[in-house]
């Protein structure tokens, strides 16, 4: 008899099939299953309520400024008076919530309800499983964003009076694109926690830990980290940070998803952003300060955080895959 | 049995596998078995937990992959070609779970969409299977409301609808009371009849005695025995017949003793005996207890039970340890 540990099988060949199969079953079943969900409508009423809000304080500002403004429609996004946040700023809060709170049990759920095996037993692939739900949550994102996207439009319409520019509503669709684009990170990082803890308690305390390491630790390290590992005298002196500190802390900045989303945000709603790093008096001779840049160059500008956005889904997606595909059927 | 050369297809076999083994990481689960399933047989895994009896029908579904050995499902490598295996294999877990949210039709609904049953027949066969297995009458409550046996008997109306020639079942009646439990063994019958070949693993095992063909036993990982009931008594318990008798008035010790074949006379409570022996005594011992002036109050063979060939297979393997 050949000992286990000897021998081991030959690499497998392909496998016969395509790893599609019935990945629109598990899709049409979970975006049901999201839509008709308690869980989303909580979620839903929160963004609503909430953006509905900084939408109104908005107006209510706007209404004095209408004259004056050329961009006056993506203030409605931007614009905030306290106590409340802008509507952008609700959102880079309120979207990793909505991922982490529809991912956070995806594939857990399955191992306690005992229906993973069951499911896995149909003829499918894993890949069909995970990427179905993947997907049917971030469809069920993204439908909810473009429906409020709609409504602030509409309200925008109603109330101001004043139709938008073609260049707002491209700039405000590629708002939505960024918006969906960090809602797949955090729902990427959510799902892995799902794969990776077979607690969904445990699971959601891990996503919901991460998400305030990143948005509320991570920009203090990022600003104290250069100034411990590059000791600079100008800053010991004078207190100002020197070149090389600040590029490191934009790149460590630059890590958490919320940055770039922010970024994005920044660059696409407020035109005459003109740059999103270091800018040197030299550099601004002969620009006209505070005038907008046209679409594509502020597209040009937001382009790196857009695809670093994209790329983290598609790498977190991956490592949850990996992660997945190796995992035991039995609980 | 008669293996089959490799490449030759034994069409009498649904499953074969040889040298099959599991390993993770230290510990080693299933250790080299060989198995063979014929059509339309039922056949049991018997065992105690850990022996290897839920990860050989992992790797027989190719939900998990083999470390060594082969495995033939239908014809299919269930690592190479799971997806022809499972589309012909029905599987249900041990304890099996649906989606409480959705009704029994809804959950058999999604696991025909998933099993890609063709969309005009999805409806016709839901109905089929959920009348087959008496669940009809609730097919519209959600399954979170179901008991235990309603749940397994959905889990059996997911195979018949999959119209599965294999069925694998992993504990289909642990947990439940002795009336759900009949009903699922009757449906388990019924299943055989209608040709499938039945794969399940158990530790009840008057059950798997009643509904089984033939059956392996597992223990370490390993096969330790494998054949219909009769023949693990043979080899087990040293084979023969035990004749039980009771009877008034005679010296029945002594008669019983003196039969030729009797290998052994065991006095039991009262007036009962137990006779072992090579052959069937029955006509032996009634001519005697009646010429000898006895009265006859029981005479029958004692059929082997499973649980006897059980408990000494193990009393055995643990002495000799």
């Amino acid at each position: 008899m050949p000992s286990i540990a000897a021998t081991s099988k030959p690499p497998a060949a392909r496998r016969e099939g395509s790893p599609w199969t019935g990945l629109s079953a598990v899709f049409l079943k979970e975006f049901a299953d999201h839509l008709s969900s308690a869980r989303m409508r909580v979620l839903e009423w929160l963004v609503l309520l909430f953006g509905i809000a900084a939408v109104y304080t908005a107006i209510q500002d706007l209404r004095s400024v209408a004259a004056q403004d050329p961009f006056l429609f993506l203030r409605l996004f931007t614009l905030s008076r306290d106590p409340l946040p802008s509507f952008v700023g609700l959102l880079s809060f309120l979207i990793p919530l909505v991922s982490i709170g529809l991912g956070f049990d995806a594939i857990n759920s399955e191992f306690n309800r005992r229906t993973m095996s069951r499911v896995l037993a149909q003829p499918i692939y894993r890949d069909a499983l995970l990427f179905g739900k993947f997907l049917a949550a971030l469809a069920t994102i993204a439908v909810s964003l473009a429906a409020l996207w709609l409504l602030i439009v509409g309200l925008g319409l109603l109330v101001l009076g004043v139709p938008p520019s073609g260049e707002e509503v491209i700039r405000g669709v590629i708002f939505l694109l960024a918006a969906i684009a960090y809602a797949a990170v955090w729902l990427a990082a959510a799902i892995f926690f799902s794969v990776v803890f077979r607690s969904a308690a445990t699971s959601a305390l891990c996503a919901l830990g991460l998400w305030l390491l990143l948005s509320l630790l991570w920009p203090m390290l990022a600003q104290f980290i250069p100034q411990a590992v590059l000791p600079n005298d100008t800053m010991i002196l004078f207190g100002i940070p020197s070149v090389e500190q600040l590029e490191l802390q934009f790149t460590l900045a630059r890590l958490s998803p919320n940055t770039l989303f922010g970024e994005i945000v920044q660059a696409m709603l407020n035109p005459s952003t003109r740059s999103l790093g270091l800018v040197f008096p030299q550099q601004l001779v002969g620009a006209v300060r505070g005038t907008p840049l046209p679409f594509t160059q502020s597209l040009l500008l937001v382009w790196p955080q857009l695809t670093a956005l994209i790329a983290a889904a598609i790498l977190i997606f991956s490592l949850t895959y990996v992660a997945f595909q190796r995992q035991e059927v039995r609980a | 049995m008669p293996q089959p050369g490799p490449g030759v297809p034994n069409l009498d076999l649904v499953i074969e596998a040889h040298g099959l083994a599991k390993r993770y990481r230290e510990t080693i689960a299933v250790d080299s078995i060989d198995l063979a399933v014929r059509r339309g047989e039922t056949f049991g895994l018997l065992g105690p937990n850990g022996a290897g009896k839920t990860t050989t029908i992992l790797m027989l579904l190719g939900l998990t992959d083999a470390t060594l050995g082969t495995v033939r499902v239908l014809g299919f490598d269930p690592q190479r070609e799971p997806l022809q295996v499972k589309r012909r294999v029905g599987y249900m877990p041990d304890s099996v779970g649906f989606y409480d949210n959705l009704t029994a039709r809804e959950n058999l609904r999604y696991t025909a969409r998933l099993a890609g049953v063709p969309r005009e027949e999805v409806d016709g066969r839901i109905e089929a299977a959920l009348a087959r297995v008496d669940l009809a009458s609730v097919a519209d409550r959600r399954t979170g409301t179901f008991s235990h046996g309603m749940r397994r008997r959905l889990g059996l109306a997911e195979i018949v609808l999959k119209k599965a020639e294999i069925a694998i079942l992993d504990e289909p009646t642990s947990g439940l009371d002795p009336q759900a439990t009949h009903e699922i063994l009757g449906m388990i019958h019924e299943l055989k009849m209608s040709g499938v070949a039945v794969i399940l693993s158990s530790h009840l095992l008057d059950q798997v005695q009643r509904i089984c063909d033939r059956v392996a036993l597992f223990n370490r990982g390993k096969i330790a025995l494998l054949g219909t009931v009769p023949e693990l008594a043979q080899k087990v318990l040293g084979g023969g017949h035990t004749t039980v008798v009771e009877a008034d008035g005679a010296n029945l010790a002594a008669i019983l003793a003196d039969i030729p074949g009797a290998r052994r006379v065991v006095p039991g409570e009262g007036n009962v005996f137990r006779v072992l022996a090579d052959r069937d005594l029955r006509n032996d011992v009634a001519q005697r207890v009646t010429a000898a002036g006895g009265r006859l109050l029981r005479l029958n063979v004692e059929e082997p039970s499973l649980d006897a060939i059980y408990r000494s297979y193990f009393e055995t393997a643990r002495r000799a340890a």
